[in-house]
C-alpha cells in the first residue's frame, strides 16, 4: 500500500477522533494536542488496526510504547506503514 | 446505631478453595497467575490469568443442579457454605424471616453468556437450554444462597463493576444497622475468565501480558481473576445471643462518584470515599493499621491512588502498609473486595499483613509501603480496604478488631 493512501486514512482517523477537519492535521501534530485523551488513543488504535487489518503493539500502562513510537501524527504513520508492509511480505 | 459484626468467612479464589488455604497463600506469597485454559485461548492477546485450578463442580452439586448454576454462583455457594458452617449459624424459622443475601457481581453469568451466544452465533443453533436466563442473571446467586439457606429477608444484588462486593458488603452493613434484618450474608463473586469476558477487557488496551505488579515502576497493567467470597455479618446483638464468635467488626462504609471519566480514575472521588468511611467508622486516619489497595497494577490507578492515600493519611501514610493482594489473586472484577476483604480478617485476626508480590522497583511517584514480596507481621486492629469502579463509583470499607 502506498504511503500517501495510509498517510490518508490514518490522518481521517484522527481526524475523526478529535473532530476536526482531516485538513488541519499535519504529520507534526501530537495527538494529544488535539484534545485526544487516553480512551481516544486507544480508539484511534484500534480503528487503525481495522482499518489496516493488523496489530499494534499497545499497553496503555507502558508510556513510553517501545513497541510503536506514538510521538506524533507522522510517527504513527510511519509505524502502521512498517506493520502493513510487515504484514504483506 | 446497632453494632455489626462479622461471624463467619467462605471463599472460593485462585489462592485457594476456603479461608485457611486463602490465608495460607497470602501469608507466603503464593502468586496464583498463570496461563489461561478457556477456548479459542490462541486468539487472545492477553494468556494470562488467575484460574481457580482443582475444583470440581461435581464434588459440590448434583448434575440437576449444576444445570441452573453458572460457575459464578457456584463460587458464591461454596463460600457461603464455608461461612454459615464457620458462624455456626442455626436459623429458626421465625429468625429466617429477618435473615437475607447482599452480592455483588459485575459480569453476572458470562461463561453462560459466552456459551450460548456461541452456540447460537458461531455454531448456528437455534435453541439454547431452558436455563439460560436463571444462570446468567445478575441476582442468580443472591437468589441461590437464599434458597439454600432459606433467607427470606432483604435480598439484593449489586452491579457496580470492580467495587461490587465492597457496595455490596456495604448495603448489608446499612440494612442490618437499620433494623431490616438481623443477620446477612454478603460479598461478590465474579466468573469471566472466558474468550468473551477476556476479549472485551483487551480491548481497553490496559491488561498485562504477563503478571501483575501492582505499585512497582515495571507494572504493566492489570490480569483478571475469577473467584469470590461470602462473610455472615450480624447485628452485635444477634451475635452475642447466640454466642457466635465474633472475628471483628464492620466498622464503617464510605462510598463516592468522580462523576469525571467512564475509565480514567480520579483522585478526588476515591479521597471522599476514603475519609466517609473513616467518618461513619468514627475513626481518624491515625488509627488505621493497613491498607487493602485497590492496586490494580495500572499505570493511572496505582499512582492516583497513592496520591488519594496521601490526602486522606497526611503524615499517618510513611507509617502505614499499603498492599494490593491483586498480586496474588488477580482482580477479581465484581467480586475481588470481598476477597480482599479476606487479608484484612487475615491482618486483624493472625497478625499478618499480606505481601504486594511481584514487586520489582519502586516508582518515584509512588511513595508507598507496600509490603514488598513478603508478608509481615504486625498487630492490626483497624483496616481499610478500597475498591475504586469503572465508571467512578467508590466503595471503602473499615473493619476493626472487635472489643
Amino acid at each position: 500500500m502506498e504511503r500517501k493512501l495510509i498517510e490518508e486514512r490514518v490522518i481521517a482517523i484522527i481526524a475523526e477522533q478529535a473532530m476536526i477537519e482531516p485538513a488541519e492535521i499535519t504529520l507534526t501534530c501530537r495527538l494529544a494536542d488535539l484534545g485526544i485523551d487516553s480512551l481516544g488513543l486507544v480508539e484511534c488504535i484500534f480503528s487503525i488496526e481495522e482499518a489496516f487489518n493488523i496489530a499494534v503493539p499497545f499497553n496503555a500502562n507502558t508510556p513510553e510504547q517501545p513497541g510503536f513510537d506514538l510521538s506524533s501524527v507522522g510517527a504513527i504513520i510511519s509505524e502502521v506503514e512498517k506493520l502493513v508492509a510487515r504484514q504483506a511480505a | 446505631m446497632r453494632r455489626v459484626v462479622l461471624t463467619g468467612a467462605g471463599t472460593l479464589n485462585p489462592l485457594g478453595h476456603d479461608t485457611a488455604q486463602s490465608f495460607a497463600a497470602l501469608k507466603r506469597g503464593h502468586c496464583a497467575i498463570g496461563p489461561l485454559t478457556c477456548r479459542d485461548v490462541d486468539r487472545l492477546s492477553i494468556r494470562v490469568g488467575a484460574e481457580i485450578t482443582g475444583y470440581d463442580p461435581q464434588a459440590h452439586f448434583t448434575r440437576a443442579q449444576l444445570t441452573g448454576l453458572d460457575r459464578f454462583s457456584q463460587i458464591a455457594l461454596i463460600a457461603a457454605r464455608e461461612a454459615v458452617a464457620q458462624a455456626g449459624l442455626v436459623l429458626s424459622d421465625a429468625a429466617r424471616l429477618r435473615a437475607g443475601v447482599i452480592l455483588g457481581t459485575a459480569g453476572g453469568g458470562n461463561l453462560t453468556v459466552d456459551d450460548n451466544y456461541r452456540n447460537v452465533y458461531e455454531e448456528g443453533k437455534n435453541r439454547v437450554h431452558p436455563l439460560v436466563v436463571p444462570r446468567l442473571m445478575h441476582n442468580a446467586a443472591t437468589a441461590h444462597l437464599s434458597m439454600e439457606f432459606g433467607l427470606k429477608g432483604p435480598g439484593l444484588t449489586v452491579s457496580t463493576a470492580c467495587a461490587s462486593a465492597n457496595h455490596a458488603m456495604g448495603q448489608a452493613l446499612q440494612v442490618l444497622r437499620a433494623g431490616q434484618a438481623d443477620v446477612m450474608l454478603t460479598g461478590g463473586s465474579e466468573a469471566m475468565l472466558c474468550f468473551g469476558g477476556i476479549k472485551a477487557w483487551e480491548g481497553l488496551r490496559v491488561m498485562s501480558r504477563d503478571t501483575c505488579r501492582p505499585f512497582s515502576r515495571d507494572r504493566s497493567g492489570m490480569v483478571q481473576g475469577e473467584g469470590g467470597a461470602v462473610f455472615v455479618f450480624e447485628t452485635l446483638e444477634h451475635a452475642t445471643a447466640r454466642g457466635a464468635e465474633i472475628l471483628a467488626e464492620v466498622a464503617g462504609f464510605g462510598m463516592s462518584s468522580d462523576a469525571g471519566d467512564i475509565v480514567m480514575p480520579d483522585r478526588d472521588g476515591p479521597v471522599r470515599a476514603m475519609q466517609a468511611a473513616l467518618a461513619d467508622a468514627g475513626l481518624a486516619p491515625e488509627a488505621v493499621d493497613y491498607v487493602n489497595a485497590h492496586g490494580t497494577g495500572t499505570a493511572a490507578n496505582d499512582r492516583i491512588e497513592a496520591q488519594a492515600l496521601r490526602i486522606v493519611m497526611g503524615d499517618h501514610l510513611d507509617r502505614l502498609p499499603v498492599s494490593s493482594t491483586k498480586s496474588m489473586h488477580g482482580h477479581l472484577i465484581g467480586g475481588t473486595s470481598a476477597v480482599e476483604l479476606l487479608a484484612g480478617l487475615m491482618a486483624i485476626r493472625e497478625g499478618v499483613i499480606a505481601p504486594t508480590m511481584n514487586f520489582s522497583e519502586p516508582d518515584p511517584e509512588i511513595v508507598l509501603d507496600v509490603v514488598p514480596n513478603e508478608a509481615r507481621a504486625g498487630k492490626v486492629d483497624v483496616v481499610m480496604s478500597n475498591a475504586f469502579a469503572f465508571g467512578g463509583l467508590n466503595a471503602v470499607l473499615m473493619l476493626k478488631r472487635f472489643t
